[in-house]
């Protein structure tokens, strides 16, 4: 669904993204690991378009994302830290985007609803939490039935319990044969969740396995436990 | 395009400043045309006072509202929207919003006090120096990502146009007045919107006096009509020219 070819982005002299080649299919839930500035969200924006690769190219659907912009009509996107109009409410900016995907299917407002966002409607995005501003994207995220959902650190700041309404709603999407990309470092949280781990480093792919697999070559029976082995052996 | 136009201009009403801006400009003109009993010397006031404000708050405000609405620009580029059309939008929403504050402000005692055909070419003229600066704007805020800095290369770019460029012009003739500069100094004064704009009013006045001397030179050059047409187009390439270099800078940038 989504095929990276040989793409490398610099910022300056840092190297975020070095000669990357992955790819992404249909139904799966893949989590995109690594250390901190290993280029998660570089890459994350560069399939967005909001971050231009210097080289190589990203197909969406088999088509080229460059000069293209519909095919954002079928990601639903929850940054890592969600920036929004200071001076809009939550009901202006949900309205806003309503109008830009303008689409016809009938939307999923079960996080809009659970997390009772009608009551905040007037609130403006300058007065809310850090947490609540996570939920306003998680609720924008999913409500447009999109394909792919890219999820940047989604649980990060959210309550235990809004957490795990999240996770459930990831779950459903996941059954729903979604293409879920999810960036996290609490591994703990992400090991009911995927079927796929992606492992960054340095801007370079490590690892791209599925979950069953790498427990197996490894013998551990949590992800994050063979991760460390891995790393262990890999150093060793 | 017309549903992201219409979030900004909504925005740009909700903040204060513009209809500040408008009673500004209104308690001036009509103050202006109030106290002097004479059509033309009041056009001749309200033009100072237009020459400097109209730039100033029209670059000023759009740099620092470009800059503020980062995160606007980032929620709807991660939406399927085209880039160009956000930018697009931004810089109608602040062009119309500036050029209705002018309309509205000096327009309305222009239309009631000045001959009307002096009056038309003085709201041409002011709107297009609002879009102009609001242009230069856009520019501004694409050379460099700190906000601060970008206030001040728009601070230094209206000083520079509203009050040093006259004054170069003037010192370079002197310096070179022995050589046959004027052709040099016509295209010279094509470089400054500012002064473009004075001498499309003052050449429509018939007040050489008045003029700077570009304008002086400029009527000599072109005589009325053509002085009026060269300098019309030459203002609407300053329009132009600076938003769409910023427009490729923003389709290259990364968010």
């Amino acid at each position: 669904m989504i095929s990276i070819k040989n793409i490398s982005k610099n910022f300056g002299k840092l190297k975020a993204i070095d000669n990357l080649n992955l790819e992404l299919n249909k139904g799966e839930c893949i989590a995109l690991i690594g250390p901190n500035g290993c280029g998660k969200t570089t890459l994350i924006k560069s399939i967005l378009g909001m971050v231009l690769p210097e080289s190589g190219e990203i197909l969406f659907d088999g088509k080229s994302i460059k000069n293209d912009n519909d095919y954002r009509n079928y990601i639903g996107y929850m940054p890592q830290i969600g920036r929004y109009p200071e001076n809009m409410t939550i009901g202006q900016i949900i309205n806003m985007i309503q109008g830009i995907r303008n689409t016809q299917e009938a939307l999923d407002k079960t996080l809009y609803e659970q997390y009772a966002i009608e009551k905040m409607l007037d609130k403006k995005m300058r007065t809310l939490s850090g947490g609540t501003t996570q939920k306003v994207s998680a609720v924008l995220a999913f409500m447009f039935q999109s394909k792919v959902l890219i999820l940047d650190e989604p649980t990060a700041g959210l309550d235990p319990i809004s957490s795990e309404v999240l996770k459930e709603k990831i779950i459903d999407a996941k059954n729903k044969g979604k293409l879920i990309l999810i960036t996290s470092h609490l591994l703990s949280e992400l090991e009911d969740l995927v079927t796929q781990v992606i492992f960054m480093q340095e801007g370079k792919l490590i690892l791209h396995e599925n979950v069953n697999d790498l427990k197996q070559k490894t013998g551990e029976q949590t992800i994050a436990k063979s991760i460390i082995q891995l790393l262990k052996q890999g150093k060793a | 395009m017309i549903r992201i136009l219409k979030y900004v201009a909504l925005d740009i009403l909700k903040n204060k400043i513009v209809i500040a801006y408008t009673i500004m400009l209104a308690l001036f003109s009509w103050s202006a045309f109030g106290l002097e009993d004479n059509e033309s010397k009041g056009i001749l006031t309200v033009l100072n006072i237009v020459l400097l404000t109209v730039p100033l708050v029209s670059i000023l405000f759009s740099t620092i509202y470009i800059y503020n609405s980062n995160e606007f620009v980032e929620l709807l580029v991660s939406n399927p929207v085209k880039r160009s059309m956000v930018w697009k939008a931004l810089f109608t929403g602040l062009s119309i919003s500036m050029v209705a504050a002018y309309w509205i402000g000096v327009g309305i005692p222009l239309l009631i006090y000045a001959n009307f055909a002096t009056a038309i070419m003085m709201l041409v003229a002011g709107s297009l120096l609002s879009v102009i600066f609001v242009s230069v704007a856009f520019l501004c805020s694409t050379l460099t990502r700190d906000k601060a800095k970008g206030i001040g290369i728009s601070i230094m770019l209206w000083l520079y146009f509203a009050l040093l460029f006259d004054g170069l012009v003037l010192f370079l003739f002197f310096q070179f007045a022995d050589y046959p500069v004027e052709k040099v100094v016509v295209l010279l004064s094509a470089l400054s919107p500012v002064d473009l704009s004075r001498i499309l009013i003052l050449l429509r006045l018939d007040v050489s006096a008045m003029m700077g001397y570009t304008g002086a030179v400029f009527q000599q050059y072109f005589g009325s009509s053509w002085g009026l047409l060269v300098s019309f187009g030459l203002l609407c390439l300053w329009v132009f020219v600076p938003f769409y270099i910023s427009l490729i800078k923003f389709k290259r940038k990364d968010l």
